[in-house]
């Protein structure tokens, strides 16, 4: 287990470099200059000048290189610093990666601000469709065929057959403009200090969570489903029948125990798969979050931050495959690594 | 052959009789089986109704989807026009089957390229060993992409560009198209590569090496046909995911441009005027809805009939 933690974790470095090198050198390779937003009035030699100010004059591969130095080195070093509140060498000249737009703001800045509210909705609609999800594949395995069954399996194929943005403006339509019952919009700036506005923020949260849950339960309890299948068929559990466990006693005790191992490292892989899909989510509600930030920099041609969130963003990948190996390997003694 | 069909008279009686029965094949079963199974009949009906009046439609329904009529703007369902109209007046039925051409378009032939190249590296690592492994840690880098930021970005960058070598809409349709199938190869060439290395191990292959059959020609003739099930499923799917990626690009603003209304455009243009004409929005969002639950119904469907083990 130790070896194989140890060399998984050896894949994991060479893996991340080779996305971060892709990510760099498609946004390297693409055309465009930051420079062709600014005012028609500024000078060719000032541009010259903002594009040598921007290291835009160095060779590509120097430019990885810092590119890499400044996140895999200085950034880290720079949360150590805030965390741990102490200095460590020179870090008032410590080269920082910074956003084009946005007055030059750090862009790890940028993307502390942005995680608590991305958090906050896909967290939330994420654990929320975990908790949905496993009791209505369980019941929907043992009730084979049955009118819940098949009711769940139809409501689950709409669920990820009809997009988010779909059912985001569909809610939007319902409860916003007739019914009255939510805000459309999501208001970031809503501090819970007592029950009034801990009421407003459950009310602005029930719609974008609601819609994202509702996307991540269907596939969730399908896969839920079919592993309880995969177990109910096994020899372990006729052996607890005949022995005289009831039902819901076998069901519980060896079949949930059993099927749910492979729904767990499907939950962990889900996690970043449900960051970028918040994209779309926060779109729609207009959730000032991580995904808008990317849209936002996309459309503002602010090259490091679209940098650095795609890159976050595959790193969650990386991390979260690793996640669910281990937890797979923790969970199922049956797993040797060899 | 010889000596078979020289002995026992009574077995040449059998299989006289026997020839009377329709023939069975493989693509006979499955439609037997698929046609059982009624949530995949009912995806095939709706999906050949939809495709039908999408190329169909505009035969009949003589609208241009881009003539500007505002004294006829934000109209609800009328005889003139049965879908409403949008703020600038533009007929909402005419502009869906317009757009629906483009988003099935777009599906078809990201499914193609993202078939092709899943199809052709799952059957070189599952047939090759020396290919496996580069090919599969390739694979696997490849799905540690994030999928949507990427796709948004390459499709930034590189829009204007294409636009201008080839013009507005095929500039773009070609983009996109080919974005999304390089991005969607992965689950394909799993799949395949599964499939061929149990496919391998079966007696026939040893055979066909054993009569000295080249290799080209064992993967060719005896493999691919093989693998075709996994594939068909695969394609399947894949079609419902380009067109979920297509529209989820343009409803992020960042997919074709706003003089070609595809579904996802729809939904993007009409989510400002949600309040007044919230028609504009639903028409293209149930088309989209439709269009993917059918296929995915199938997808199901598909599965369970090409696979010989589930038969009853």
């Amino acid at each position: 287990m130790g070896t194989y933690f140890v060399r998984r974790l050896l894949t994991a470095i060479p893996t991340l470099l080779a996305i971060s090198f892709v990510i760099f050198a498609i946004l390297d390779l693409a055309p465009g200059d930051p420079t062709g937003t600014l005012p028609p009035q500024i000078k060719m030699e000032v541009r010259e000048q903002i594009r040598k100010a921007l290291g835009l004059d160095e060779p590509f591969h120097v430019r990885y290189l810092l590119w890499l130095k400044q996140f895999f080195i200085n950034e880290p070093l720079n949360i150590i610093e805030q965390v741990f509140n102490v200095q460590i060498g020179d870090s008032s000249n410590r080269l920082r990666v910074t956003s084009w737009s946005s007055r030059g703001k750090p862009v790890v800045d940028l993307i502390v601000e942005r995680t608590p509210q991305t958090l906050w909705v896909v967290g939330f609609a994420y654990l929320l469709s975990v908790l949905i999800a496993i009791p209505l594949g369980v019941v929907g395995a043992v009730r084979q065929n049955s009118i819940f069954d098949q009711i769940s399996t139809v409501m689950a194929v709409i669920g990820y057959s009809v997009p988010t943005f779909f059912t985001g403006l569909l809610a939007i339509v319902i409860f916003s403009v007739h019914l009255k019952w939510f805000p459309s919009v999501y208001n970031t700036t809503l501090k819970v200090t007592d029950w009034a506005s801990f009421v407003a923020q459950i009310k602005q949260m029930i719609m974008p969570v609601a819609v994202l849950a509702f996307f991540q339960t269907a596939a969730l309890s399908r896969y839920t489903r079919s592993s309880v299948l995969d177990n109910l068929k096994q020899d372990y559990v006729r052996t607890a029948y005949a022995k005289g466990f009831r039902e819901h006693y076998v069901v519980i005790r060896h079949v949930l125990r059993n099927s749910l191992i492979p729904v767990v490292t499907l939950v962990a892989l889900g996690i970043p798969q449900i960051f970028a899909g918040a994209i779309i989510t926060e779109q729609i509600f207009r959730v000032n979050g991580l995904g808008s930030l990317l849209i936002i920099a996309i459309q503002s041609f602010d090259i490091p931050v679209v940098q650095t969130t795609t890159f976050i963003f595959a790193v969650l990948i990386v991390a979260f495959n690793l996640i669910a190996d281990i937890v797979y390997g923790i969970l199922d003694p049956r797993i040797t690594y060899s | 052959m010889s000596v078979q069909s020289g002995t026992a008279p009574a077995a040449n009686i059998e299989l006289t009789r026997e020839l009377k029965k329709p023939h069975r094949t493989l693509w006979g079963d499955a439609w037997v089986q698929f046609r059982r199974n009624r949530l995949a009949m009912f995806g095939l009906i709706i999906l050949v109704l939809l495709v039908l009046g999408i190329l169909l439609g505009p035969i009949f329904y003589r609208v241009d989807p881009e003539h500007i009529d505002i004294t006829q703007s934000n109209l609800g369902l009328t005889a003139e026009h049965p879908f409403g109209t949008d703020d600038l007046g533009r007929d909402t039925l005419a502009r869906n089957l317009y757009g629906g051409r483009i988003s099935l378009a777009v599906g078809v032939v990201a499914m193609l390229i993202a078939i092709f190249f899943g199809t052709t590296i799952g059957l070189l690592s599952g047939f090759f060993p020396a290919l496996d492994n580069p090919l599969m840690r390739f694979t696997d880098m490849m799905l540690a992409l994030p999928q949507l930021p990427l796709l948004l970005v390459i499709i930034m960058l590189f829009r204007d560009v294409l636009r201008s070598a080839f013009g507005p809409e095929v500039g773009i349709f070609m983009l996109i198209v080919f974005v999304i199938g390089i991005l969607g190869w992965m689950p394909t060439a799993r799949v395949v590569r599964g499939s061929v290395l149990s496919v391998k191990k079966k007696e026939f292959v040893e055979a066909a090496v054993n009569i000295g059959v080249g290799q080209s020609a064992i993967l060719r003739r005896h493999i691919l046909p093989n693998v075709l099930s996994p594939i068909i499923v695969s394609a399947t799917l894949s079609v419902a995911s380009a067109i979920l990626t297509e529209s989820a690009l343009s409803f992020l603003g960042l997919g074709f441009p706003p003089d070609v209304p595809t579904w996802g455009r729809l939904l993007f243009d009409g989510k400002d005027f949600l309040t007044f004409t919230p028609w504009v929005v639903i028409w293209p969002g149930l088309f989209i809805s439709l269009t993917i639950l059918s296929i995915n119904f199938m997808g199901d469907g598909l599965r369970d009939a090409l696979d010989p083990r589930m038969r009853g």
